[in-house]
Order: C-alpha cells, then sequence, then structure tokens
C-alpha cells in the first residue's frame, strides 16, 4: 500500500491493521514519533493526517486516507515552524519525550481556534500527557504561537 | 551536643558495616589517580586533557557522565565545562562517555551517612568524605538521589579550567610569549595584537606536553553561562523530533523484540503454549528467558501481538497477593525484630506522651509507578567476545559488568552505548530490561536486538516506589506542639535495589526514614523509628526516594498536632525550626502566599508543609477549594533553597513539574495488587 509521509512517498507491505505508528517508526524508520501507551491514552504518537491531529497508534494503516505529517515535517532545526520555534523559546521540554506529540496537538489547536483562551489550550491539550509537567510552559509556548501567527 | 555523642557510635556500627573493611583500603585505593579512559581510544593528533573533555583537530567533545533523563543534566555539564574551557556547548559535541571509575558518584553514596542534611559539623563531614571515597571505589557512576550538580560541579569546571591553560599553553610557546599574557573566548586563544588560533589546531600538540594543573577557578560573578538564563543544549532537538532516545536507535540487520515476564516479580512459568504465536507473520523466535517468554519478530508490534497470543500459567509472585495483605504485613511489623533505625530520639518520649492531650495518626502511602513515558527498551548485539549495549541508563557501569558476566564476555569489550532518557524518575537505576535483551541477544548471536516493552509490560514489571505505614502518637500541651513519635515501616528500598544491583547493604536502611528523622524542628520530645518489614513486591528509588513518601507522612501528622494545639500551621513550625536555611524558606512562602492563617473563605483553605530533602529545605502553601467534583488545587506557592541555582530555566523547570508531579500522585496514580500484579495496567 502506498503512503505519504511529509511529503515524501513510500510503499509498505504490512498488514492492514497495523496501526500507523509502528509503520512509521519501524517500516520507515521515522522516529520523532513516539510509542508511550498504544491505547491512545497519552498522545506521544500524535501526527498530522490529511491536515488533522490523530493518535497513530490507534489509526489503522489502512485506515488513514490523506498525507500524513510527522514532527520531521512540521519543521527541522533550520527550518522551524511556528510553534515549534514557541517551544524552544519557552524551553518547554525535560525529557522530551511526550514533546513531538504535544507539538503536532498544540499546531492541531491553533489552525483551528488562532485565539485560544487557557481553557481552549486545556481542552485541546488534555490528552497529551507530560510526566515530567511540563504544562505551565506548554500553556505559554502555545500563547506565544499564538501571537505570533497573528502578528504574521 | 548529647545527639552527636549517640549518633557517632551508631555511625561507627553503620560505617563499618556498610563498608564492609572498605574504609581504610578504600581511602587509601581512592585518592590514587583514576586512569584516564579516555587515553585509550584516542586517534592520531587527538589529545585528550581531562576526562571531561575531548579535542580533534574537528572538534571540541564535552564529556557528560551524568545521565540526563529530562532532568537537564547533559546541559548543565556541558555549561559548567563551557564556562572554565570558553566555548560555546551549542558548537561543541557532547558525549555521556563509556562507563568508567573516573566519573564515579561520590555524593551520592556520602548521602547514606545518618547525619541531617543541614548539619555540617566535622563529624558528618568526615564520615561524608569517607563514604565518597567508598563510591570511587564501587566506580558508581550513578546518576540519581539528585546529586549531579553538587557532586559534578568543581570537577567539571577544574577539567575546563585545566584545558583552557594547557590549550594557552601550547599556543603560548608557538607565538613565543607568556601564557598569562593570552586570552580565550569561544574556542579560540586570542594572542597579542587579536590574533587566535582554534583549539582544534592547538589539540595535537597539546597532547605532547603536561598538562597545567595549577589553575584557579573563576569567581562566580566573572560567569558567562552559569547562574544566567541559557538555552539548554538539547531543547531544539527536543523540539524537533530529532532527539535520539533509546528506542529510537536502529543498526543494520536489527530484529525487534518483546517479553511477557510474570506480573508477579521473580514467579517463574508454569507452563507455555506459543503454537499460535509460532505461525504468525514476523515472528523469528520465540523462547523461554528468565521468568517469562520472549518473542523475536522484524516489528515491534509484531512482536508484541504474538507474546498476547501466547497462553502462558504463571507461578505465584513470592510476596502477599494483593493490597489488603500487604497493608497488613506491615501493620504486624512494628516489632523490636523489625527495628531497623531510630536515629531521632530527643527529650523523653515516654514521659512526654503522658503529658498534655495525647493525639495519634495513621497515614499510608501506597506503591507508585515511575512510569516514564519512553518504555523500558534495550538494543543488545552479542558477538564473538564483544557485547554492544545501547540503552537509557541511569548506571551504565552496572549495566556494564552485569552484561559482561551474563555473557562471560571480558568487562572491557562490554561497550555500554547511553542516551538521553524519555523520563526515568528511578526507574533507570535498574537494568532488568537490558538483561532481558541480552539474554534475547544471547540466543540470536551477532544480531543486533532491539527489545522493547509494551506499556502494559512496563506498569506490570516496575519496581515501585515502596508502599510505608505511618504510626504517630504524640501530645499537645500549652498550645504547642510538645511530643511527636513517629513509627515509620515499610520494605528497605536500598537492600531490595542495591540487592539487584550489587549487594543488600547491612545495617539500617536511611531511607526508610530520610525526609522523617531528618527535620530540623527542636520538638522537645521527637522521636522517628523505621521498622523494616521483609520484602514484599520488589521496591526501587523513585524521585527523592525516602522523602518522597516520608514528607507527606511526617507533615500530615504534624499538622495534625498543630491543629489539635490550635497554633497556627505556619508561626508554628518557625517556632519549633531554628536552622536558618530552612526557617527563611518558611518565611519567603509565607510572604509570598500571603500567609495569615489556613482559611481563605468559603469552601476554601490552605495549608503549609516543610520537608528538608537531599541537602534542600522546601516550603510548599498550596490553596484549595472544595467542589462537587473533589478538591480542586488553585494555587502553589514553593520555595527551596537549592543553594547556587547554576541553571535558572532548569531550576524552574524542576521546581513546578516536581509539584505537579507530586500531587499527580497524591490524587491519581496509587499501584493496588491482585493475585500479585498492579491492577493499574
Amino acid at each position: 500500500m502506498k503512503l505519504t509521509v511529509n511529503d515524501k512517498e513510500y510503499e509498505v507491505d504490512v498488514e492492514p491493521d497495523m496501526p500507523l505508528l509502528w509503520v512509521l517508526r519501524d517500516e520507515l524508520g521515522i522516529t520523532g514519533v513516539k510509542y508511550g501507551c498504544g491505547v491512545a491514552q497519552c498522545g506521544a504518537c500524535t501526527v498530522h493526517v490529511a491536515g488533522t491531529a490523530v493518535r497513530s497508534c490507534q489509526t489503522l494503516v489502512s485506515d488513514v486516507d490523506g498525507k500524513i505529517t510527522t514532527i520531521e515535517g512540521l519543521g527541522t532545526p533550520d527550518h522551524l515552524h511556528v510553534v515549534q520555534a514557541a517551544w524552544i523559546e519557552h524551553q518547554v521540554a525535560q525529557c522530551g519525550y511526550c514533546q513531538s506529540g504535544q507539538i503536532m496537538q498544540a499546531a492541531d489547536l491553533l489552525k483551528g481556534n488562532p485565539n485560544p483562551t487557557d481553557q481552549d489550550i486545556d481542552d485541546a491539550m488534555s490528552g497529551n500527557l507530560c510526566r515530567c509537567g511540563t504544562y505551565p510552559r506548554i500553556r505559554a509556548a502555545v500563547k506565544t504561537a499564538a501571537a505570533k501567527l497573528k502578528g504574521g | 551536643m548529647g545527639r552527636i555523642a549517640k549518633i557517632a557510635r551508631r555511625t561507627f556500627l553503620i560505617g563499618s558495616a556498610t563498608i564492609a573493611g572498605g574504609v581504610a583500603f578504600g581511602i587509601y585505593e581512592a585518592k590514587k589517580p583514576i586512569p584516564n579512559p579516555l587515553l585509550k581510544d584516542l586517534g592520531p593528533g587527538e589529545a585528550a586533557i581531562t576526562p571531561f573533555v575531548k579535542i580533534d583537530a574537528n572538534a571540541i567533545t564535552l564529556i557528560t557522565p551524568r545521565a540526563d533523563k529530562g532532568q537537564g543534566t547533559y546541559s548543565l555539564q556541558a555549561y559548567l565545562i563551557a564556562e572554565e574551557l570558553d566555548v560555546d556547548p551549542h558548537t561543541c559535541k557532547l558525549d555521556p562517555g563509556e562507563p568508567h571509575q573516573a566519573y564515579y558518584n561520590g555524593v551520592a553514596a556520602a548521602d547514606n551517612a545518618p547525619f541531617p542534611g543541614y548539619d555540617h559539623g566535622w563529624l558528618p563531614e568526615h564520615v561524608r568524605s569517607i563514604l565518597s571515597g567508598v563510591g570511587k571505589i564501587m566506580a558508581l557512576q550513578l546518576t540519581g538521589g539528585s546529586t549531579t550538580a553538587a557532586d559534578m560541579q568543581e570537577r567539571l569546571r577544574m577539567a575546563g579550567a585545566v584545558a583552557r591553560e594547557t590549550l594557552k599553553e601550547v599556543a603560548a610557546r608557538q607565538w613565543n610569549v607568556d601564557r598569562k599574557s593570552l586570552q580565550t573566548r569561544d574556542g579560540k586563544v586570542i594572542g597579542p595584537g587579536g590574533k587566535e588560533i582554534a583549539y582544534t589546531l592547538l589539540a595535537a600538540d597539546a597532547a605532547k606536553i603536561d598538562p597545567i594543573l595549577d589553575v584557579t577557578l573563576r569567581d562566580p560573578k566573572d560567569w558567562r553561562y552559569l547562574g544566567k538564563k541559557v538555552q539548554r543544549t538539547d531543547v531544539v532537538a527536543k523540539s524537533t523530533g530529532t532527539q535520539t532516545y533509546g528506542i529510537d536507535f536502529r543498526i543494520d540487520g536489527m530484529v525487534y523484540a518483546t517479553v511477557r515476564a510474570n506480573p508477579g516479580l521473580g514467579g517463574d512459568v508454569r507452563k507455555f503454549d506459543a503454537s499460535k504465536a509460532a505461525k504468525m507473520r514476523g515472528v523469528k523466535k520465540i523462547l523461554p528467558i528468565k521468568h517469562g517468554i520472549a518473542v523475536v519478530a522484524d516489528n515491534t508490534w509484531r512482536a508484541i501481538q504474538a507474546t498476547n497470543a501466547i497462553d502462558i500459567e504463571w507461578g505465584p509472585g513470592p510476596y502477599p497477593a494483593n493490597t489488603a495483605q500487604m497493608w497488613d504485613a506491615l501493620k504486624a511489623s512494628a516489632t523490636d525484630e523489625f527495628k531497623d533505625s531510630r536515629f531521632r530520639d530527643n527529650g523523653d518520649v515516654s514521659a512526654g506522651l503522658k503529658d498534655g492531650t495525647v493525639i495519634t495518626g495513621e497515614y499510608r502511602a501506597p506503591y507508585l509507578a515511575h512510569a516514564p513515558l519512553e518504555p523500558m527498551n534495550a538494543t543488545v548485539m552479542v558477538a564473538d567476545n564483544r557485547v554492544d549495549v545501547w540503552t537509557g541508563t541511569q548506571i551504565p557501569a552496572f549495566v556494564r559488568d552485569h552484561v559482561a558476566k551474563m555473557t562471560g564476555v571480558d568487562v572491557g569489550n562490554v561497550h555500554v552505548h547511553v542516551f538521553a532518557m524519555g523520563g526515568s524518575f528511578g526507574r533507570r537505576l535498574e537494568d532488568t530490561y537490558v538483561l532481558q535483551t541480552t539474554e534475547i541477544a544471547m540466543a540470536m548471536k551477532g544480531t543486533p536486538v532491539k527489545m522493547t516493552w509494551s506499556r502494559e509490560e512496563d506498569m506490570t514489571h516496575d519496581y515501585p516506589r515502596p508502599m510505608q505505614l505511618a504510626l504517630g502518637r504524640g501530645t499537645v500541651k500549652d498550645g504547642k506542639v510538645h511530643t511527636f513519635d513517629l513509627d515509620l515501616i515499610g520494605q528497605s528500598m536500598t537492600r531490595s535495589w542495591f540487592g539487584r544491583l550489587m549487594f543488600a547493604p547491612p545495617g539500617p536502611d536511611i531511607f526508610l526514614v530520610a525526609g522523617a528523622w531528618d527535620q530540623p524542628y527542636a520538638i522537645p520530645n521527637y522521636r522517628v523509628t523505621g521498622y523494616a518489614a521483609k520484602e514484599m513486591v520488589p521496591v526501587s528509588s523513585w524521585r527523592a526516594p525516602g522523602a518522597c513518601a516520608n514528607g507527606f507522612l511526617h507533615e500530615s501528622f504534624m499538622d495534625e498536632l498543630i491543629h489539635a494545639a490550635g497554633a497556627d500551621p505556619l508561626q508554628e513550625r518557625l517556632r519549633l525550626i531554628s536552622d536558618p536555611a530552612s526557617r527563611k524558606v518558611l518565611e519567603a512562602v509565607g510572604e509570598l502566599s500571603g500567609w495569615n492563617g489556613p482559611s481563605l473563605g468559603p469552601n476554601r483553605g490552605r495549608g503549609v508543609a516543610f520537608t528538608f530533602s537531599h541537602g534542600v529545605p522546601c516550603a510548599e502553601v498550596i490553596e484549595v477549594t472544595q467542589t462537587d467534583h473533589g478538591i480542586k488545587i488553585d494555587k502553589v506557592f514553593v520555595v527551596t533553597d537549592s543553594g547556587k541555582v547554576l541553571d535558572p530555566v532548569n531550576y524552574e523547570a524542576q521546581a513546578s513539574g516536581g509539584v505537579i508531579f507530586a500531587l499527580a500522585h497524591a490524587m491519581n496514580c496509587e499501584l493496588t495488587y491482585a493475585n500479585y500484579a498492579p491492577e493499574q495496567t
């Protein structure tokens, strides 16, 4: 079956019920997307499918309809996405393991809501766990990113 | 002080027991210079100046041996070197280095000395220095117990300074000038008339001269990085998905494995049927391992699916089967037979308990999982007379030694490649997951095996924070706390954990009572007794070991007494504490929170607590509202005196993250057991 990940096409030969997460990580070697729980309870595996945030551990590869974007496709160290830049400005990451998912979720939130309140942020981000407890900085970084997006 | 004499006698008992004849020999051994691990692998033209800095024609490498599990250690260690070396760490290579004795952890061993952290008298300091020597002999290279900043600070700065002066000496000889006339900046030596030369160009010659050891560390007022807000060295990688964790490691020819072991930790496999799993796509091998079954496949998901398809009958775990029985076991252990320590015994507690209004209390702290978000994993390749291990670990030297023993390969040929960790909280002070992987890799000789635990395996095979029971008796008199007597009953974390790593240390376990016996309260009658129950679920160190449970247990009972006395929770604590640093944090948290008593109006209130842990006095005020769904936490004020803060961004992150971590576990994360296994998977 064919997949488009970060604007690159791949042909994969896997079971239709293999979760997208494992296709990305083990078959394609795209490791920015993380395995945390496997049951859509932690958000570490969040990627965009057709522009919308999904939990790749609970998305069967055969159900994928549209282009896939992972954290590596959102922006790179040399060409940062505005959300990534805000994450760096606020030095959000501690262990960093959940942050790919956090950033992908935040990018999705800001697409639909350029002006999120604290409550909007908490609601949108509540499915993304951070064991280090970086939540206060996540909230601040989302606001910085929102302001930057508005300011052009 | 009578207390010192009493403690001294015990200390020599403990000391000699813990050190097991190692003191005299140890100190002699520990004071020998440590061989430099970087000298043996140097290429032509490379110069190793100290064990912490490596420079060749292309790059400056800063060696940061303390593991990074999210607490920013790699970054801090790099900046400690960089401050003296005069380099921008973002332009250097960072390398955690291979395990070696030169990276020993002195403070972790010293922290086991039975003196309160606020006591810096001659005796405590003396014993700490002896224990620190023991750490060197045992080559712990252990990251834990909040020791990195304290333990590494001087060594890393000195390494940077020695490197800088040696490079300057090389340039001075080339330019025929006095070394003292030269400056350094951003990886270059700057000479007369502003001419400059890069360190990388001096490296080859630096190898040929004796290092300049006569250096003075810079005055903190001249610091460029330390104590300032700097960018963490890993923050870009961690914001772009380019940080490689152990679980992300890939190598040609690698296969993917997972395991299912008996969730009754230590229990055996009675029988299993893998006939269905063996036929599943991608499965390469199914093999029994210690306490469980492993599946090797061509993809982690396929390996997990196959293990789930294996029918396994487990034997019982070697401990009580459920939580209720475990609490009963602890309750039955508050007897002389299990008495482990009484480091705190002030005044006359028996008399005090007959004097005033008697208050009693019982408190419980449950088993808690570490549950870092990156599940346990390792990649191991066993070849002829060489083993490579790629993993996130806080104990690389133990991993090396254990893998060597298991495979029969010489320790010198076991290479441990350490990765940044996706959390740990003490979890990766254990190496079962590496040894499981090694067991599989031994059956797949020549093939690199990446083993990843499923989340379910991770949750059911943690060595949790010990559950602990506290029984308090006390009296209040004349509106004051008069007697405080606390029994702490739990398993010995140190004997369980270190028993797996090396040997179960004899003598009392300081962590059983840490965060309770060592508090700076001057209560007239004040006693803390530790009772070490028999081992139940094997346990391990968890963020701020000892204090993570005992701080809550001690302060909860303290609060009950203060409440019964009718005193103000903050003022009564201040009345009882004379240690200046501890008073300061209490006063500061009072000021910050606008404290004028616990009440904040209808359905609202606040409380204060204080704990001295790991050398740091810490006070918090928490404001809460009673709602229909339970208590809502409105605000938390936290004040600590952590000494000189080297990395203010990270300091704040650790303080606020610590509060969130603690509150989450206080409210949601209890591990309960049924049929020997955690119910929360």
